[in-house]
């Protein structure tokens, strides 16, 4: 299957976990609010421990099923994958929304702060990647 | 019952990511590289997800509850603020830094690679410490 083919039906079955969680549990997808209310004292743990374990599980039934997991390996070294998993932590979290919460939910609910953080956070991933890729020949060519 | 639909709404969420090729750092790079060997894929995975999204939640919202729960918890945020855009443009940092954005990050963690379980860690040292910031102290400030 082409591979742009491949990645609509993950966003197709992004889209479903989305529809499911917020018809049955009313909840909003956002991974990051998802995780981080873990650490931060909600007081409705278990949902959240269990959708984080379904997630975890995920690549591993791919594994089962198709022998490929679908987990690439880190581009950079680990010094810059402990400033980059700081950076997403605080940024998502000071932000209310990551990729998922602001960038699928929030735009299919039209939010005008979902539609501005998605544009800030694509394009300082974009400027990021130009000054690492570009200007200074490294981060994971 | 609850339990089981959040971790069936998770594997579902994570197969998608995974199936997408979200998961892999080098495609999320490859899609922020606009100018360098551009990778529409992600592109896909977006509008794949938005428009599910957006036709099932029109659905969904028509209802007066969930079906397990009493209320839907929407976001109620309505203010474009200096928080809102910082947190966003740091993440957007961090994600063009490794290719890692929250869901994928943990995803991953079972494949068992040790940066990644750094990456992982150090996100989770981010949420408890933006939790720490003084965003209520603000609030009240402003009040």
């Amino acid at each position: 299957m082409h591979p742009w083919i491949l990645s609509a039906l993950g966003g197709v079955l992004i889209g479903l976990s989305a529809v499911m969680l917020m018809v049955t549990l009313g909840r909003i997808a956002g991974i990051s609010g998802i995780a981080s209310g873990l650490l931060t004292g909600a007081s409705d743990r278990g949902w959240r421990v269990a959708f984080v374990l379904g997630l975890v599980a995920a690549p591993l039934l791919l594994l089962l099923l198709r022998g490929d997991a679908g987990i690439g390996a880190p581009q950079v070294g680990w010094p810059l994958m402990a400033v980059a998993g700081l950076l997403v932590g605080f940024g998502t979290r000071l932000g209310s929304g990551c990729t998922s919460g602001h960038g699928v939910c929030g735009m299919a609910r039209l939010s005008p702060r979902s539609l501005l953080a998605t544009l800030v956070f694509v394009l300082s991933g974009v400027v990021t990647v130009f000054v690492m890729r570009h200007l200074l020949g490294s981060g994971g060519a | 019952m609850k339990l089981a639909m959040a971790w069936l709404a998770g594997l579902l969420f994570g197969l998608g990511l995974s199936l997408g090729g979200m998961t892999q750092p080098a495609v999320v790079l490859g899609f922020l590289d606009l100018f360098g060997a551009w990778n529409p894929r992600l592109l896909f995975v977006m509008g794949g997800a938005v428009l599910t999204t957006a036709i099932g939640y029109r659905w969904v919202l028509r209802r007066n509850k969930p079906l397990l729960e009493a209320t839907f918890k929407l976001p109620t945020a309505r203010q474009i603020d200096r928080r809102l855009v910082t947190g966003a443009a740091l993440f957007g940092i961090g994600w063009g830094l490794a290719g890692y954005c929250p869901g994928p990050a943990l995803a991953s963690i079972g494949g068992g690679v040790a940066s990644m379980l750094l990456l992982v860690a150090t996100m989770a040292l981010g949420w408890w410490l933006a939790a720490k910031w003084p965003a209520q102290a603000r609030s009240t400030d402003t009040k």
